[in-house]
């Protein structure tokens, strides 16, 4: 099963020695917040206040906080629909967030996109996206427009893309990849590895289920990373992202983590094994992290305790907000359709004739 | 229909694919079933549960996401006679195995001078309404109905799911095969036995005098409810179900106007170049000279389609509109009943 075929040492921080409790403790309270977060957009799916699909970074926290630790504010992010905790440590109010997946005009994209369509320009947090690989040709060409709009080196931006398992199975990966790799584009390609796509294993997904080997067939350095450390992951996405801004080189950045729950909320994951949500379960990063701050000295048991507190009051109140805002004006609903006024551009509603008869 | 049966069922559209599926995979073994989830998973709508543990994964293959290439080693593999039968997740990522329908599965036969046959069944759900924006609320068939070389069916109830895809999956060229993501669970009648419908032919499902609705898929479900709710204001509407939209079977459409003098269609999707507009086009050289009205159509706002509840509510045609349009046709206000 997938379990057995991913090598990774147990689920807990190793590399917690010399780096400064505040950063530990930082690191922490996102990896809370995320938790949080989406543990109450799952209930508030079941209050049916959050509607469509809604997939969660349930079990991804360590992941999450690693890779928004090694992306920098001028760097920009593409990731797929597994996009709440991403946009929430880009910065992007918890309000915004939630607002969003209630589909209110407060939302980061107007309400317009829900869940799966995160999107800032802002905290350049260039898009959630639903279909599968979608947003990889985009990452591949906003790399390309750096290329033209800025010199390499250590202040350049560079592209973060995010992408599943299962997503490095299509056509549009192999194609930017390749693209990536001729243009010397600086871009960082991120394998969000859960074992998972929907309910298909790796093993049954892809002929070579060593995902960071694919940068193989396109010059391009793989490299593959325990999702579970937090720092582990933030260090070599750094690395990749350095390589990226300073060599455009692009790079393949697999990350090894776990799905806690269904694809998305209304999966209850039937086809699992049991053996494979065992170890979900006992790799679960939130509490071992929690765990090991612990017993490092770095919190106190009623320090984690406030910090998840904090997270849940945190929530609670982007929640408060997101149920008060309004929902978009029907009177806006061609609003965004074209950038610039076009002549004759399409405005009726459903069952309004298109032409005077007479 | 080619077998007489009198008993019959009350089951769901999702079970009558089901069923479909289990009996044609045991009755011709060039069947098998191919796409994203179908199998382990039991497919995202739950059309193909138990096949995998019945038939086995050699017959029902769980692809991985590769859309341009199962579709595409799909019609390979009915080029050399199998008779693959693929689950698209929905109509939407079907965009990324375009090509290969449509340059491809469509061309073949003409191209190489009928040398070669692509029995090959697509199965996809459109529609939206379920809050799932704008990538994955589409309706995309008038994209295919537009290829010569393509056959589109869409069934609308649960007996022509069955008789459908019996004959999609019978049939020597490509058939789209049209699901809506809300017709899953709906139930009818269901003959027992063999049914096999004939490609290419409308239904009138309700019979009326004074206005023609023209739908298909989720559509008829709609126009059906509005025209027995306008039956109670003493409105005769008869409802023509197309069932298939390649070929289009204009003869009923046109007899049906001919006869009432109003006509409206009713579609999910977008109006401009639509269905809607393939059919008004149809009346207008079919049945002109009967016409006391202009057709009108009730379709989709044109725009892509918002994930928050209000505008994707206003954006999508319902019974009101498609109620108020054939009152607008017939003339006859809302108040005055
Ligand atoms: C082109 C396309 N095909 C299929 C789907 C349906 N789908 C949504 S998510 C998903 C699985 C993706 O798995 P993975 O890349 O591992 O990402 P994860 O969900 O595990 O984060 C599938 C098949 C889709 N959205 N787009
Ligand atoms: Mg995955």
């Amino acid at each position: 099963m997938a379990a057995k075929a991913r090598t990774r040492p147990k689920a807990v921080v190793e590399s917690t020695g010399g780096e400064p409790a505040d950063t530990l403790r930082d690191y922490y309270e996102r990896m809370s917040l995320v938790r949080a977060f989406e543990l109450r957009s799952s209930e508030m799916y079941a209050r049916a206040k959050i509607g469509g699909y809604c997939h969660l970074n349930l079990g991804e926290e360590a992941t999450v906080v690693g890779l928004m630790a090694a992306i920098e504010a001028r760097d920009y992010l593409f990731t797929g629909y597994r996009d709440h905790g991403y946009a929430l440590l880009r910065g992007l109010a918890p309000e915004r967030v939630m607002a969003e997946l209630f589909g209110k005009v407060t939302g980061v994209s107007g309400g317009r996109g829900g869940s799966m369509h995160l999107f800032d320009e802002e905290t350049r947090l260039f898009g959630g996206y639903g279909i599968v690989g979608g947003q990889i040709p985009p990452a591949t060409g906003a790399a390309l427009a750096l290329k033209f709009q800025e010199a390499a080196g250590p202040d350049a931006a560079a592209v973060m893309c995010l992408l599943g398992d299962g997503t490095t199975n299509i056509g549009a990966f192999h194609e930017s990849l390749n693209l990536a790799g001729l243009w010397k584009l600086p871009i960082v390609y991120v394998i969000v590895n859960n074992g998972l796509g929907m309910g298909t294993t790796v093993e049954k997904a892809s002929a070579e289920p060593d995902l960071y080997k694919r940068g193989a067939s396109y010059r391009m350095p793989g490299i593959r990373v325990d999702g579970d450390d937090v720092l582990a992951v933030r260090d070599a996405a750094r690395d990749a992202l350095k390589q990226a801004r300073e060599s455009r080189q692009p790079v393949l950045l697999e990350v090894m983590c776990y799905r806690l729950r269904g694809h998305s909320v209304v999966d209850p994951a039937r086809y699992r094994s049991s053996e494979d949500t065992t170890i979900a379960q006992q790799s679960d990063p939130v509490p071992s992290f929690r765990a090991e701050l612990i017993a490092s000295g770095v919190l106190s048991e009623a320090d984690a305790a406030a910090i998840d507190d904090a997270a849940d009051a945190r929530v609670s109140e982007a929640v408060v907000f997101a149920d008060g805002s309004p929902e978009p004006d029907v009177a806006d609903l061609f609003k965004y359709v074209y950038a610039t006024p076009v002549a004759n551009a399409p405005a009726a509603l459903p069952g309004e004739p298109v032409m005077d008869a007479l | 229909m080619t077998e007489t049966v009198n008993t019959s069922r009350t089951i769901t559209y999702r079970q009558a694919l089901n069923e479909t599926l289990r009996a044609e995979l045991e009755r011709d073994e060039k069947v098998f079933l191919v796409g994203e989830e179908i199998g382990v998973f039991e497919g995202s709508y739950k059309i193909t549960a138990g096949l995998l543990e019945d038939f086995g994964p050699e017959r029902v293959l769980d692809a991985p996401i590769a859309e341009e290439g199962f579709v595409g080693a799909a019609l390979g593999a009915a080029m050399l006679g199998m008779r693959p039968v693929v689950e698209i997740m929905t109509i939407n990522f079907s965009l990324i195995a375009i090509d290969q329908i449509v340059n491809h599965a469509a061309k073949m036969r003409s191209m190489f001078a009928g040398q070669v046959s692509i029995p090959l069944v697509i199965r996809m759900p459109g529609g939206g309404g379920q809050q799932l924006a704008a990538t994955h609320s589409q309706n995309l068939e008038v994209w295919y109905a537009h290829i010569p070389g393509l056959k589109v069916v869409a069934p609308s109830t649960p007996a022509d799911a069955k008789a459908l895809l019996t004959a999609a999956i019978r049939d020597d060229d490509p058939v789209i095969f049209l699901e809506n993501l809300s017709l899953y669970s709906a139930k009818g009648e269901v003959p027992d036995g063999e049914q096999v419908a004939e490609i290419g032919k409308a239904a009138v499902v309700k019979t009326g005098t004074d206005l023609t609705i023209v739908s298909y898929s989720r559509g008829t479900t709609t126009a059906l409810e509005v025209a027995h709710q306008l039956e109670g204001e003493g409105l005769s509407i008869e409802v023509v179900d197309l069932r298939s939209l390649r070929p289009l079977d204009r003869d009923t459409i046109c007899a049906s106007v001919r006869k009432t003098g109003h006509a409206v269609v009713f579609e999910d999707d977008w109006l401009s170049y639509g269905i809607g507009a393939e059919i008004s086009a149809t009346i207008g050289e079919g049945a002109f000279d009967f016409l006391d009205a202009p057709v009108r159509r009730v379709a989709a706002a044109e725009v892509p389609l918002p994930y928050a509840k209000a505008l994707e509510k206003a954006a999508l045609p319902s019974a009101a509109d498609l109620a108020r349009v054939v009152r607008e046709v017939l003339n006859i206000s809302s108040n005055d009943k």
